[in-house]
């Protein structure tokens, strides 16, 4: 269970850090907060799993990887396990779930894809299909970004 | 924000990008810690960062939570939106804070978005609230089984 104190840092986290040379003396004084109370408690959330990551955020297109593509797999439900693992260890796959489907959408493992172009996508996906044995797959490829931020959690 | 496809990153830009997005140092002087790995003075490493944030090549410094472990629950969510119906959608859709990720999609089911609420009860009142309100009558939720893979770091 979060304390009041972690509840309270986990608020004042939801802001981007300020670059400045010491970034986490504003977000402290802002809690009412030591810098190193404030760094303790961020490290002991980071090591209980509450904050996955803290760091910078890069831009995929910045990073080489201009295309990505979410690719739905059909994948047996005794495959699941195999398959799921098989395609996570790929370099090129940054996200893999598997997820519940719907009487008219099959599909229960998502991959995001990320190559240089699209046809690059297409190749991974073939070669990931190829390697896992699965032929019912659809690729979802985003004509725009229509919102994209990070979630507010413990708000009143 | 404009990016620029191919962003001038030198070597010294790119080593400290691999630093502040996998391990940023959570001490009171980050950037000092960073500037005594790649060999820069404190202040010469907060003017790259502050530049790498104007150029969007970062798009931001800071948490990122595990959503589940705070005890909020998430899915994925599509829907079959018609063309002339896709902005009024999208504006009922993207008000919600628990909408983090949304993209348009080549695709039958050709909006895409992500949705995170403080637990189940509230996630089916805001899809209902959102079919309502858009008159689309069916968004598919897609909830996360398991994670095989997240992947966002991106090394340089």
């Amino acid at each position: 269970m979060l304390t009041e104190l972690e509840q309270k840092v986990i608020r004042g986290l939801q802001r981007d850090l300020p670059v400045t040379a010491r970034p986490f003396q504003e977000v402290a004084q802002e809690l009412g907060l030591s810098e190193a109370e404030l760094t303790v408690i961020i490290r002991r959330l980071m090591d209980q799993g509450y904050i996955r990551r803290f760091g910078a955020t890069i831009r995929h297109r910045l990073s080489g990887f201009q295309a990505n593509a979410m690719v739905a797999w059909s994948v047996p439900a005794d495959q699941i396990e195999q398959v799921g693992t098989l395609m996570a260890a790929c370099r090129e796959v940054t996200h893999c779930y598997e997820r519940q489907t719907s009487d008219t959408w099959p599909y229960n493992l998502y991959t995001m894809i990320h190559g240089k172009t699209q046809a690059e996508c297409e190749d991974i996906a073939q070669s990931l299909a190829a390697a896992a044995g699965i032929r019912d797959y659809v690729l979802l490829f985003s004509d725009a970004e229509l919102k994209k931020t990070t979630m507010r959690y413990f708000q009143e | 924000m404009t990016t620029q496809p191919n962003a001038q990153l030198d070597d010294v830009d790119k080593a400290i990008l691999n630093l502040i997005q996998s391990s940023f140092p959570i001490t009171p002087r980050p950037y000092a810690a960073v500037g005594e790995k790649v060999g820069l003075a404190e202040d010469e490493v907060v003017a790259r960062v502050q530049r790498l944030v104007r150029d969007g090549v970062i798009r931001r410094i800071g948490a990122n939570f595990n959503s589940r472990r705070l005890g909020y629950t998430s899915t994925l969510c599509a829907a079959e939106v018609p063309e002339e119906q896709i902005d009024r959608f999208i504006a009922v859709v993207n008000q919600y804070p628990g909408v983090t990720h949304n993209y348009l999609r080549r695709h039958r089911l050709n909006v895409w978005f992500t949705l995170i609420a403080e637990n189940t009860e509230r996630l089916a009142a805001i899809l209902e609230e959102m079919q309502t309100q858009s008159g689309i009558a069916k968004i598919y939720s897609f909830p996360a089984n398991r994670i095989f893979k997240i992947q966002v770091d991106f090394a340089l």
